[in-house]
């Protein structure tokens, strides 16, 4: 495993929050994913070696959780809620826009590698729907016009890369 | 009669100007002094008041607090444990969210009491993966006090010594269930435990006595020590003390949400006066009171019956408008007050729909522990999302209540109830609907804003 120096501190460091290393396998799996992006067969391996575990404990975690990823995506992740309180203002509507927006279907990596897009279950921001959460960042009350606009500035980004 | 005011006792700072989250500031709101004047006086009072208080527990199922608290083992001599549940994943549910975003030190403060009540040495702070600036900042703010001395060894130079970590999940809503949570924080595929022996207050994390709370529960704590127990039994209604926050999703004018002392102020008042009524042209259809696995709640139908006031049976005679916003009276009428997320539909909705949007969310949640409700919400998400993407048929209605029938008291977690109730309570106020969905079809044009 090829993790970061960074990383490597914060694993260590996390290890030490329980009694039992085990309890670490989440926080562990977070932080890899950052690192590295999606968790590896030998993501998975390493974790279980960290924490004397066999890796079928790891794996079972990693099938288990949704925000585990076994496979790369894009650069950015939009994730759009699809939940009713966010569908019944208009939330598959925005979906579909992101969709037209990056020729991609939900579940995929848009051609250009910028983006995946997802659908998620309620993020628990229902008074402001439809939300969106592009990586870490929260947006509310995406209409159409607010998801060109997004869109519009990660294209921009990826321009100035 | 005119809504009352809002109570704002937990939400007092959210989205104020100029207050932060920064520990600098809540000290300057007279924060921690409730803490400091708890750690002079003994446990047990301390616990004595929460009883007192008669505070109910904000996750969902509304057990009071006190009782919950006089649970946990305190003979085996094993380490007591306490854990936050900052999972929030309750659909129409976004109080916590807010708690922990803009007001990280009042929670720490309501924990750090608690632990002190309940002689606990370590606290987790389980929060959902998707919120990773809200674990961020209360990381922050645990840094801030234990660099205070406010939480960590020896706080306040007194022998008790507690540590709070956060601890992310990772999208998956049955981490909220609080055996299903203390599985995922010891590691694990976050499977409900079987409940006996598994009582989180006997065998808990690591086998361990456990205290499982909402993060707007152990908030509460602090005003009840600050105000005492029976100050706070003078908030809200009998049975029903203190405040509670109302999350307002779906087809209002002002979403959004709203702190009212418990049980004084009714359905019709929080929709139409504080939230601003349907949208223009429209009226309203259904509401689900507490959460989606709530029983939904039909305006236009009638409930009756009696009930307690004081120490007398009354009738009652209400329609959705008049229910009263507490637990007692929405279980009365059949529903429930859950996790406080109030979810509108108005009259452009079609309730087949809605529904399957239901049933997706809870068949894609389901752990699958238990065949009645891995099967059941499978099934009952492909029949409803089959009538309205395919073919639909009069008998489909008679076919999910069957379905539905078939899980509740015959699983390992509440999340078999969860799951069925919706289609239950969708089929019984609306039953015609599905009847009649093959025939609508027809004639219905595509919905403007789909919802599967
Ligand atoms: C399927 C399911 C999901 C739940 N989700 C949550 C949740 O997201 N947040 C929460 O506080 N409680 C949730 N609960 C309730 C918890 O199991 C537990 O009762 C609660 O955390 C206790 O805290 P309280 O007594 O302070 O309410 C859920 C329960 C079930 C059955
Ligand atoms: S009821 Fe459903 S969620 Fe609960 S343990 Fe059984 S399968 Fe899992
Ligand atoms: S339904 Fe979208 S955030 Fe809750």
């Amino acid at each position: 495993m090829n993790l970061k120096a960074e990383t490597l501190k914060k694993i260590d460091e996390v290890i030490t929050h329980y009694p039992v290393k085990r309890s670490a396998t989440l926080p562990l799996l977070h932080l890899v994913q950052e690192d590295a992006g999606w968790i590896s067969t030998e993501a998975i391996e390493w974790i279980a070696a960290k924490l004397e575990l066999p890796p079928i404990n790891v794996y079972e975690v990693v099938t288990f959780y949704p925000m585990f990823r076994q496979k790369p995506i894009g650069r950015r992740h939009i994730k759009v809620c699809r939940t009713l309180s966010c569908a019944l203002v208009g939330g598959y509507k925005v979906c579909e826009k992101f969709e037209q927006e990056f020729g991609c279907h939900r579940g995929e990596i848009s051609a250009d590698g910028e983006v995946t897009i997802d659908f998620v279950e309620c993020l628990a921001s229902c008074g402001t729907g439809p939300v969106v959460m592009i990586d870490d960042d929260l947006h509310e009350k995406v209409d159409a016009t607010k998801a060109v606009a997004l869109s519009e500035q990660i294209r921009q980004e990826a321009k100035q890369k | 009669m005119p809504a009352p005011q809002q109570r704002r006792l937990i939400f007092a700072h959210i989205d104020e100007p100029g207050y932060t989250k920064d520990l600098a500031c809540y000290l300057k709101h007279g924060g921690y002094a409730v803490m400091k004047k708890a750690f002079t006086r003994k446990p047990e009072e301390l616990i004595d008041e929460v009883k007192k208080s008669g505070l109910r527990g904000r996750g969902g199922a509304g057990f009071p607090c006190g009782v919950k608290w006089t649970l946990v083992d305190r003979k085996s001599g094993k380490p007591i444990y306490l854990i936050v549940n900052a999972d929030e994943s309750e659909p129409g549910t976004f109080k916590d969210r807010y708690i922990m975003h803009q007001d990280p030190h009042q929670l720490i403060e309501g924990t750090m009491i608690s632990c002190f009540a309940n002689n606990v040495k370590q606290a987790y702070i389980y929060i959902r993966g998707e919120m990773p600036h809200g674990a961020r900042i209360l990381e922050e703010a645990i840094r801030e006090a234990r660099d205070a001395n406010l939480v960590g060894q020896n706080i306040l130079g007194s022998a008790y010594s507690c540590d709070i970590f956060v601890h992310r999940g990772a999208g998956a809503y049955i981490c909220g269930e609080e055996t299903g949570l203390i599985e995922s924080l010891e590691g694990k595929r976050a499977n409900p435990r079987i409940k006996p022996p598994y009582f989180p207050a006997v065998l808990g994390l690591y086998q361990c006595p456990t205290i499982v709370n909402n993060v707007e529960t152990l908030c509460h704590v602090k005003h009840i020590v600050d105000m005492s127990g029976e100050a706070y039994t003078k908030i809200g209604t009998p049975n029903n003390s203190g405040t509670r926050i109302f999350c307002v999703s779906g087809h209002v004018q002002k979403p959004g949400y709203y702190e009212f002392e418990a049980g004084k102020i009714t359905m019709g008042q929080l929709l139409n006066e504080v939230c601003g009524g349907p949208l223009p042209g429209r009226t309203f259809k259904a509401v689900i009171p507490g959460g989606s696995s709530a029983k939904i709640m039909r305006f236009g139908e009638r409930y009756k019956g009696k009930r307690k006031v004081g120490t007398e049976m009354v009738d009652y005679d209400w329609g959705v408008e008049d229910v009263p916003m507490d637990f007692d009276s929405l279980g009365m009428i059949g529903t429930m007050g859950g996790s406080g997320g109030v979810i509108v539909m108005d009259d452009t909705v079609n309730m087949v729909e809605a529904l399957a949007n239901i049933n997706a969310f809870y068949s894609h949640e389901s752990c699958g522990q238990c065949t009645p409700c891995r099967e059941g919400s499978l099934w009952m998400k492909k029949i409803t999302t089959r009538m309205v993407h395919g073919d639909a048929r009069e008998q489909d209605a008679t076919l999910l209540k069957s379905v539905a029938d078939q899980i509740p008291g015959r699983t390992i977690c509440a999340f078999g109830e969860a799951c069925s109730w919706p289609t239950q309570s969708f089929l019984a106020k609306f039953g015609d609907e599905f009847k009649g969905y093959a025939d609508a079809k027809k004639t219905k044009v595509p919905a403007e804003t789909p919802l599967i």
